[in-house]
């Protein structure tokens, strides 16, 4: 390693910085288009759907771990349950189930 | 003044299953930087700094390979500009009237999940609630950073296995109930969640970076629902 850590690490705060803080900054006015403000509308729906799957499945110890966190999960929050509850639950199911397949 | 209060508690509140995610992942991270020979205090200096995780998995190889700084700033616009659009949509969820200096602030914490949680908020989003947000999200990954950099093995396997999959439940409960109103939304879910698959079998496609595919998904899916279903005035928080 030849250049010091921490310079790199300022590098990459800056320029992840400047990523989130610039359009914040930038767009103060509401925008008008409709175009523009349903493509914003719909892109936290598409970001985090293309975030939760398939990657759920990849990441506990077992596929069938992640894919029963992940029905859990939807059953739940479909009810409307908590983030809270959805996400413990989740987690719980994780756990219960890969200590039965240890067992087996 | 109370108001901000309550909108902060609120954000602490959904705050918990972030910081409980992040707990996990950064406790990966934290073993992940050890082993490639970052020192404990420079692994959390990053965790503190950044608040990305697949930009600061990233960093590690290039800091590894002692690759020129210019190689790292372009690793991590491509892999964080994902944040840009979250950003731009944020700034339409903000107060006008709101002091500026609020923008700053929250820019720190534009992840993916502080931002999905804002986002899907009903409403004005207050500065306070995102810094509630914040203020769990942020000591749960630079503590597990240091978790994992100082012991590895203090968490059992099958625990960090099972927290693995919080951020996930998480953003099923975002995405899942106001998709149930509307059936454009849903489809957008299951259409979002299709290509990602896709993209992550198909030859070629599956090459690309998880960064950059979300990148590539949005802007064609949230382009193509745009299109062919503008959102009107009363049809926003879900209910179109």
């Amino acid at each position: 390693m030849g250049r010091p850590v921490y310079l790199y690490i300022l590098v990459m705060a800056g320029v992840t910085y400047l990523i989130r803080m610039l359009p914040l900054t930038l767009i103060k006015k509401e925008i008008r288009n409709t175009y523009v403000k349903s493509f914003l509308y719909y892109v936290p729906y598409v970001t985090l759907s293309v975030m939760i799957f398939p990657a759920i499945l990849m990441a506990t110890d077992s596929v069938w771990s992640g894919a029963a966190a992940l029905a859990a999960a939807a059953f739940l929050a479909y009810r409307g349950k908590s983030l809270f509850q959805v996400s413990t639950a989740a987690c719980a199911v994780v756990f219960i189930l890969e200590w039965v397949l240890d067992l087996i | 003044m109370d108001d901000k209060i309550q909108q902060f508690r609120y954000g602490l509140k959904d705050g918990v299953p972030i910081g409980l995610g992040y707990l996990a992942v950064s406790f990966t991270f934290g073993i992940m930087a050890k082993k490639a020979g970052i020192s404990t205090l420079a692994a959390v200096v990053m965790s503190l700094t950044n608040l990305t995780s697949a930009g600061q998995f990233a960093a590690l190889g290039v800091i590894q390979s002692g690759a020129p700084f210019v190689e790292m700033a372009a690793v991590q616009f491509i892999i964080n500009l994902r944040y840009c659009l979250m950003s731009c949509s944020l700034s339409q969820k903000l107060d006008r009237a709101m002091p500026f200096f609020h923008r700053f602030l929250i820019s720190y914490g534009v992840t993916d999940e502080v931002f999905g949680v804002s986002a899907c908020r009903e409403g004005v989003l207050s500065p306070f609630y995102a810094y509630g947000l914040i203020c769990v999200a942020v000591p749960g990954w630079t503590l597990g950073t240091l978790l994992g950099a100082v012991s590895g093995d203090l968490l059992p396997a099958r625990l960090l296995s099972a927290l693995g999959v919080a951020l996930y439940g998480m953003f099923l409960a975002i995405v899942i109930p106001p998709a149930r109103g509307s059936r454009i939304l849903a489809g957008v879910v299951a259409v979002s969640m299709a290509a990602s698959f896709l993209f992550s079998i198909a030859p070629v496609l599956s090459g690309i970076s998880s960064g950059f595919k979300v990148i590539l998904l949005t802007v064609l899916i949230a382009g193509a629902a745009a299109f062919f279903f503008p959102v009107g005035e009363e049809q926003k928080g879900g209910k179109g």
